[in-house]
């Protein structure tokens, strides 16, 4: 099918955000329903799907704006905004309810001083809730990244916040 | 002679502390100069004794849980690898009773085998209902899951074989099965169970799917919150290529099968089968109108399988064994065995196969062993977040797709959650309401507006006097009847469930604010 070359321009964006869109089209756009695995391999390889990136996405996708736009706002994964250097999952599901995660919620929120979908100050933690982890024998339950934690309570979410600091800070010395 | 010690990389292990246990067996064993070797199964499904270590003996599998690494010295210390007694001891693990007391039929090999191994999975049964397919005309492998009175396991438990049949029949020139492994309901874990467990067993299904219906391309649709299913999923498609288990020509039989992994994205809706095909398409995951049936114009508009992981993963035992030793497990039209995931507020929360029939006391009281709480149960939510709250009166319903129907629930994906007597039902109630409105795709309006409004109607009843919560109660009621058949999915059309359920049970809960004010 011939491609009608796109009339809008696009907006100036960052080279490497440039670079790894057209990178990462390049290798996927030809599989069959291949827009998930294109955000995925974005936000695996900047953090991220930053939205001045949308017009490039579409257009190396031979897809509208607004087509990706509605994909990335549709799905909790992605995310159009940097994340802190790591992404707290807590569970907020049944089975984590009936342990205790309700309180744990408000433990873990006030220790790192921000609500959902926000980054603590020192650009260190983000905190997402998240609905199951499927360690639910386990309860309550969180995910650091891809590292799961079962059977956390208040206390043991502060030792394993605090071994992190130790660790950075033995890592800068 | 080298002794094998085996360390579950199951991920609910790996949370507990898995990994620095089988580091600190090694290294303890670099330490004595004893020849160890390490392999990393599933897990067994006792939960409560994870990180659980087995060491192979001349009796077999001696079992010691669970293990932190600090104890790895004194377990050497105690014997460990030629199966000492410890504080930790639980004896041969087959004669642990409550592994022991079950059926495990889907999960056999789980725990037992090197999930990382193909030699393994042959060794224990592996690839037997395969080869026996690959010897059938398609129409026969159908009409064989049929017999079985296999049911889908991920929830709506509708007939399998009739869903082959269909897709069968339709002509087309590409077919597809697709494997949903979105398992999003809380307390379930069966699924991710299998794929780490025992992955080969997964594509052994998708692959006589395959051949009984005529399609040669399969996707398994992983949840994102799953990363070390992926992994072993990954791992396993590229050994069964290797081998020719997957790929232009299925055991030389001149039939292929290609299967890819894709992750989904964190969409609790993207487990609905017509939304999950819309994601797999790229798009939005918003559900479809039925019909047309997924089977006659499902993913890219060709006919489509769409099992959930155990419906698939029952399916080479079928094949191997027959419909008729499958279908000899069970009650009812309820046939053969379901994997029930017991979680929550539970002292021996875990993985139990038995044949359906069991009852809900049994499973939470003999195999539960109650509340880790020490506090009697006061309700259970079986089949996930749309599922029913039982009161502990009703725990004598038997584990029974139409039992579960008749107290106005739904068995589900086997999920059972418990909840000790300091739940607040009408919580429960607003959580379920928010929950369908958190993850509502957004498509019709008693799933998209109904969810917001049921949140405020549930506040409000909560929040005001007697006559206010008189009146906002048949509000309720009637919003969820609004729900339940004017919904396009089963989101909508069962959010009001657990609603219902608290409502009727646990009236009491929604009254505390009258009570506390002394109105």
């Amino acid at each position: 099918m011939k491609r009608v070359a796109s009339v809008a321009v696009l907006p100036k964006i960052d080279q490497h955000v440039h670079a790894t869109v057209v990178e990462v089209t390049t290798r996927l756009k030809d599989q069959p329903g291949a827009l998930l695995p294109v955000l995925h391999a974005i936000q695996d390889a900047l953090g991220y799907v930053p939205e001045d990136a949308v017009p490039l996405i579409a257009r190396e996708m031979n897809l509208s704006r607004a087509d990706v736009h509605g994909v990335i706002s549709f799905y909790h994964f992605f995310r159009t905004q940097p994340s802190g250097n790591r992404v707290i999952y807590l569970c907020r599901a049944e089975s984590c309810q009936a342990l205790g995660a309700v309180a744990l919620e408000k433990h873990v929120k006030a220790r790192l001083g921000v609500d959902y979908h926000q980054t603590t100050a020192d650009g260190a933690y983000t905190l997402e809730p998240v609905y199951c982890l499927g360690n639910c024998a386990c309860s309550p339950a969180l995910m650091v990244d891809e590292e799961l934690h079962g059977r956390v309570t208040a206390e043991r979410f502060d030792a394993w916040l605090e071994s992190q600091t130790t660790a950075t800070s033995t890592e800068s010395k | 002679m080298s002794v094998t010690v085996y360390v579950p990389r199951d991920a609910s292990a790996l949370s507990l502390g898995a990994e620095a246990v089988a580091e600190a067996i090694a290294r303890e064993a670099r330490t004595r100069k004893a020849e160890v070797s390490v392999v990393r199964n599933g897990s067994r499904g006792l939960y409560w004794l994870e990180p659980m270590v087995e060491v192979q003996t001349a009796e077999g599998r001696v079992a010691y849980g669970p293990v932190q690494a600090d104890d790895v010295p004194g377990l050497f210390e105690a014997g460990l690898l030629e199966g000492g007694t410890h504080a930790l001891s639980l004896g041969l693990t087959e004669q642990i009773a409550w592994l022991k007391n079950q059926q495990r039929l889907t999960f056999a090999r789980i725990g037992i085998i090197d999930p990382r191994s193909l030699d393994d999975y042959l060794a224990h049964d592996g690839y037997r209902g395969l080869e026996a397919a690959l010897k059938m005309k398609p129409a026969d492998i159908v009409k064989v899951v049929t017999e079985s009175g296999l049911r889908g396991r991920g929830g709506a438990a509708f007939p399998t074989g009739i869903k082959w049949k269909t897709c069968h029949d339709a002509e087309a020139d590409l077919k597809y099965i697709v494997c949903n492994a979105d398992e999003g309901d809380s307390g379930t874990y069966a699924d991710r169970m299998i794929m780490e467990g025992d992955p080969f067993v997964l594509i052994e299904g998708m692959t006589i799917a395959g051949l009984a219906v005529g399609a040669t391309v399969g996707y398994i649709y992983l949840r994102a919150e799953y990363p070390h299913a992926r992994d072993a999923l990954h791992a396993a498609i590229a050994m069964a290529e290797a081998e020719g288990y997957l790929g232009d020509d299925v055991r030389a039989s001149g039939k292929a099968f290609h299967l890819e992994v894709r992750m989904a994205a964190g969409a609790y809706i993207c487990g609905e089968e017509t939304s999950l095909l819309e994601s797999l398409e790229g798009k939005r995951g918003q559900v479809r109108f039925k019909p047309p049936l997924p089977a006659i114009e499902g993913l890219f508009g060709k006919p489509t399988v769409i099992n959930n992981v155990v419906t698939l993963a029952c399916v080479p035992i079928i094949l191997d064994k027959g419909a008729k030793h499958y279908k000899d497990f069970g009650m009812g039209r309820s046939r053969g065995t379901l994997p029930i995931q017991l979680a929550g507020n539970l002292k021996r929360p875990g993985l139990v196969e038995r044949a359906f029939g069991l009852t809900l006391r049994e499973l939470i009281e003999d195999y539960g062993g109650g509340t880790a709480s020490g506090r009697p149960v006061r309700a259970v939510q079986v089949g996930g977040p749309l599922g029913a709250y039982v009161p502990a009166s009703r725990l004598d319903t038997p584990i029974d797709y139409e039992a579960f129907i008749e107290i106005g629930g739904m068995l589900g994906h086997g999920g059972v959650v418990v909840f000790d007597d300091t739940v607040d039902m009408a919580e429960q109630a607003r959580y379920a309401m928010e929950f369908c409105a958190i993850e509502s795709c957004g498509k019709c309006t008693p799933c998209r507006i109904g969810s917001v409004r049921g949140v405020e109607v549930i506040q409000r009843m909560v929040a005001g006097n007697a006559a206010e919560r008189e009146r906002n109660e048949v509000l309720l009621r009637d919003l969820c009847q609004t729900m339940l058949h004017g919904s396009l999915c089963a989101l909508g059309g069962m959010a009001p469930f657990p609603v219902i359920s608290a409502l009727d049970h646990f009236p009491e809960d929604f009254s505390r604010a009258v009570e506390k004010t002394g109105a």
